[in-house]
């Protein structure tokens, strides 16, 4: 059984507009199905706007599903009540993105960690106190910082901060939202490794949202590309770099810069912007900026078909 | 801290101040060379003496005893329209804030009918209906004042409750109740808490203001309003019996702004 398994999960969300209060449906999440494996990580790539933070918001409930199901460990959690919420909030955590904005500047270090024991009633004051250093040293920070202000640490230090409170709770699940994008590269690693490194002795599952390609790449066992709400290519990460089947994802990829000064490549430059969401376009919603379009690619929406075998993607002509 | 407070000079003028008007307040009867409502019409209208330091009014009161008991009513009424419209606004905005919504709208719009009085006239007239007291004053001055810490702390509240340390503590599954008043409120109190301190200034002023037209204290109360309103007959034969409490008046304000512009930098964490 898959720790987690998200069926046509949907996320829409209402705004309105202009003077008489016209109402628009952007449709953030449209229809995702994706499962991640007990120790494993399923990395989502997409550019800006294509839904994949608000996919990691809707699976924690933190923006209420339109639609779909969830089930984390075989239990439904759409239907969850606050009680039954905050029993699984100790399983299911997430990191964000901006080290910045995610930790309270008016609390200490140890404030902020320990908050989800206290949140949830767990040990004594001891008790915690002793976990929160534990912790802290496994995160690489040294005990005596834990009276500092998050102002006082670096980009770096504080994602592994907000690391360290989402493994307060030894969940088994983590969203990672981002984590590393607003690092510096050298600093990225530093997290990157720390991440792999805790999944390996903590037996951690990882569903890991950048845009990042060459991130994700690796440190992912499974890759899903997500387009404008939606799922396009879904695979394990070696299948889809090496064989890309949608032309969103070949596009992509021609784009990450190759170590070798040799080596041709062919650059795919996609005309025009994402489209927005809130009206998106006919059939296949990659066809407005599409290379392989053609006239059928309007008219018929691609279902997400097995290509090769455990290798799935959206797009009729491939 | 205490270096930084040092390290501004202003905001260690409005301390002084702050300080010295305490002590006075505290200490009256030490300090006071005479009684405040001793009537001695064999020295009325004395310039000032080293017996009469601001000399003495119309009836031969001494003007520095009566500025020195004055002290006490003065920093009495600012103290307590601040701790009666602080907590009712803070309370209200943060939960307008938070809930939203209908909620919002309801909170919001009783506070925006208090607003759209001008403040003194809305007090004027509360004072009045209940009649001339000063703590009908006090009275009038909270009612009026609130709706500025609603907004304040209303609008703090919005900007916190979106940001992505809040969406964690929600992730953690802690509670509205937690949210707010754990993780909001400290953050949202900074800009209200400095209003409040520039607020004891202003509230003395409106007070003194209500008790020179006379619906605040009554004489012989040395209020200081009150004691500008009855020396205004005499200001040409003598000067000092309403330049000195006005001039209270004016260092009270004073210190309690300086010292409220420099809690703006210390509350900052980041100044730490």
């Amino acid at each position: 059984m898959a720790l987690l398994e998200v069926t046509n999960l949907k996320q829409h969300f209402t705004i309105k507009k202009g003077f008489m209060g016209e109402k628009t449906i952007v449709k953030a999440v449209d229809g995702v199905s994706i499962t991640i494996e007990e120790g494993q990580t399923l990395g989502i790539v997409g550019e800006s706007g294509c839904g994949k933070s608000s996919l990691g918001r809707s699976i924690l409930r933190l923006a209420e599903p339109t639609e779909g199901s969830i089930k984390f460990k075989g239990e439904e959690v759409t239907g969850m009540n606050a009680k039954q919420m905050k029993e699984l909030r100790k399983e299911m955590q997430i990191v964000f993105q901006d080290p910045y904005a995610s930790l309270n500047p008016r609390n200490t270090v140890r404030k902020i960690l320990e908050a989800p024991l206290i949140i949830h009633n767990i040990g004594t004051r001891n008790e915690r106190r002793e976990k929160v250093e534990l912790l802290v040293e496994k995160i690489g920070l040294r005990r005596d910082q834990l009276n500092n202000y998050p102002h006082e640490f670096s980009g770096g230090q504080r994602q592994r901060i907000g690391i360290a409170r989402a493994l307060m709770l030894e969940p088994r699940l983590i969203i990672a939202d981002e984590p590393v994008s607003a690092l510096d590269v050298s600093v990225q690693s530093q997290v990157l490794n720390l991440m792999l490194e805790l999944q390996q002795e903590m037996n951690l599952s990882y569903m890991f949202i950048s845009h990042d390609l060459s991130v994700v790449q690796h440190i992912s066992d499974k890759v899903a590309v997500m387009y404008l709400g939606k799922v396009v290519e879904i695979s394990d990460v070696e299948k889809v770099y090496a064989d890309p089947k949608h032309p969103y994802t070949r596009a992509l990829l021609s784009a990450l810069p190759v170590p070798d000064p040799l080596q041709k490549k062919e650059r795919i430059i996609l005309q025009g912007d994402l489209p927005s969401p809130s009206n998106p376009p006919s059939g296949c919603p990659f066809h407005t900026r599409c290379p392989m379009a053609t006239k059928e690619c309007a008219e018929i929406v691609p279902p997400l078909e097995e290509k090769t075998p455990g290798h799935f993607a959206a797009c009729i002509h491939t | 801290m205490v270096r930084r407070i040092t390290s501004s000079p202003l905001t260690l003028l409005g301390l002084i101040i702050v300080l010295i008007i305490l002590v006075t307040a505290a200490f009256a009867p030490v300090i006071a060379t005479h009684s405040p409502t001793e009537v001695d019409l064999l020295s009325k209208l004395e310039a000032p003496s080293a017996e009469h330091y601001f000399g003495t009014d119309e009836v031969g009161r001494d003007i520095f005893s009566r500025i020195v008991y004055g002290t006490r009513i003065s920093l009495r009424i600012g103290l307590l329209v601040v701790a009666i419209s602080f907590p009712i606004g803070t309370i209200l905005g943060a939960i307008a804030g938070y809930i939203g919504g209908r909620v919002d709208q309801f909170i919001m719009r009783i506070t925006d009918i208090f607003l759209s009085f001008p403040g003194i006239i809305l007090a004027m007239s509360i004072a009045a209906a209940l009649g001339p007291s000063i703590e009908n004053v006090m009275l009038a001055l909270a009612a009026t004042w609130w709706p500025w810490y609603t907004r304040i702390v209303r609008s703090s509240v919005l900007s916190i409750k979106h940001s992505e340390y809040i969406e964690a503590n929600r992730a953690l599954g802690a509670n509205p109740f937690r949210i707010l008043f754990k993780e909001i409120v400290p953050n949202a109190m900074a800009p209200a808490t400095i209003q409040a301190s520039l607020d004891l200034g202003f509230v003395i002023l409106s007070a003194a203001g209500l008790s020179f037209i006379g619906l605040g204290a009554q004489p012989p109360s040395p209020e200081w309003g009150a004691m500008l309103s009855n020396s205004r007959e005499i200001l040409r034969e003598a000067w000092w019996a309403a330049t000195f409490p006005g001039m209270a008046i004016l260092f009270t304000v004073l210190g309690f702004n300086l010292l409220g512009d420099g809690l703006n930098d210390l509350l900052d964490p980041k100044q730490r």
